[in-house]
């Protein structure tokens, strides 16, 4: 599947650790829902981390649309919540 | 997937609804193409406006830290001259210099990953748009308005979220960027305004006028030393001494200590070097 992480551009990740993933995003819901900033941080962090060594990034000349969007990597959890909202965090 | 899956949809919807459709498909290409090349402006302008921030702060950085090599020089010299009180005040000033240096550091590096990240994303954008152009013009020549839709649909959307994401990351460095220059210009003002120069330039001044003082008084004795060496092979001096008592009056003003012991002709020397 391809996954973007915004800011840092698109990754092609093999179904097989999907999985692993859907974890570490069962965590990651479960710090938002609680307001755990110091949980969410390292779920995040992970989360990322494990894409980005997974990964193979996706030709730039590429129009795929991914199949699955990560918020950027210093988003808190409050850019978090606002990536969730019909309030626009996409300009324009 | 929970968090991620939610973000995912109301991403790529943002992104979506983001470009208006066109009544024929074949104008939304245009029109995406259109908003493309406009987001591709707007991301160089973004890079363009980081690396000024960036400049911004190295031309601080840099003042601060000759201001800091200035301290320690002083600190140097005071201890030279025994003076352990000027060296403690230069090394306390110093030392205040360092958070503000480290502060700065912090923000510059920070300001250099988002240069780097927005750079490399205007260069994925670029390529995008070219690929779509190719595209765009080949779905036109090809398919009528009715076939093109799915076509189209597939196109576009993957660059609306391309699109989205570079929107979002120059909207973030804009406000890093506005915030730094907010900070930056706070600093600037502290610099013109010489509150900073209470750690800085001002303090500077009162421990250099005592070291140039002092430094002053010895460079003038080193001088009047050597000069002693040389005229003392000839034992002029002493002659001149008693020739020329009013001379050593007229130029002995601010050296008095040091001069008085010495011939007239020494403190005029001294002056003129």
């Amino acid at each position: 599947m391809i996954v973007r992480i915004l800011g840092e551009g698109q990754l092609m990740v093999d179904d097989s650790v999907t999985a692993e993933l859907n974890e570490l995003d069962a965590k990651l819901e479960a710090a938002v829902n609680a307001g755990d900033e110091a949980a969410f941080r390292p779920v995040l962090t992970a989360l990322l981390d494990r894409i980005r060594s997974e990964g193979t990034p996706v030709p730039a000349d590429s129009l795929d649309a991914s199949d699955v969007i990560l918020p950027y990597a210093d988003a808190s959890m409050a850019d978090v919540r606002g990536l969730l909202s019909d309030e626009g965090l996409i300009p324009g | 997937m929970s968090v991620v899956k939610r973000v995912s949809m109301i991403f790529k919807a943002k992104a979506n609804k983001a470009l208006d459709r066109m009544e024929d498909p074949r104008e939304t290409l245009d029109y995406s193409y259109q908003r493309q090349l406009e987001m591709l402006t707007q991301v160089r302008r973004g890079v363009a406006d980081v690396a000024t921030s960036r400049k911004r702060l190295e031309l601080q950085m840099n003042t601060l830290t000759q201001q800091q090599a200035k301290l320690d020089g002083q600190a140097r010299k005071a201890l030279g001259m025994g003076r352990e009180d000027l060296a403690r005040e230069a090394l306390t000033r110093k030392s205040g210099l360092q958070s503000q240096i480290a502060d700065l550091s912090t923000q510059y590096q920070s300001l250099q990953a988002d240069e780097e990240k927005l750079t490399a994303a205007s260069q994925r954008l670029q390529a995008k748009v070219e690929a779509f152009r190719t595209q765009k013009e080949t779905i036109k020549a090809t398919y009528t308005a009715a076939e093109a839709q799915t076509r189209i649909g597939e196109a576009v959307s993957g660059i609306s979220e391309e699109m989205g994401d570079v929107g979002m990351a120059v909207q973030r460095a804009q406000d890093k960027t506005a915030q730094m220059q907010a900070r930056a210009g706070a600093i600037d003002e502290l610099m013109a305004s010489g509150a900073l120069e209470d750690v800085t330039a001002q303090p500077n001044d009162d421990i250099q006028r005592e070291l140039d003082q002092m430094g002053g008084g010895q460079d003038v004795d080193r001088e009047l030393e050597r000069l002693k060496g040389e005229l003392g092979q000839g034992e002029a001096p002493r002659e001149i001494e008693g020739s020329a008592p009013g001379a050593t009056g007229a130029a002995s003003n601010g050296q008095a200590g040091t001069a008085a012991g010495q011939p007239a002709d020494q403190p005029g020397a001294g002056d003129g070097s």
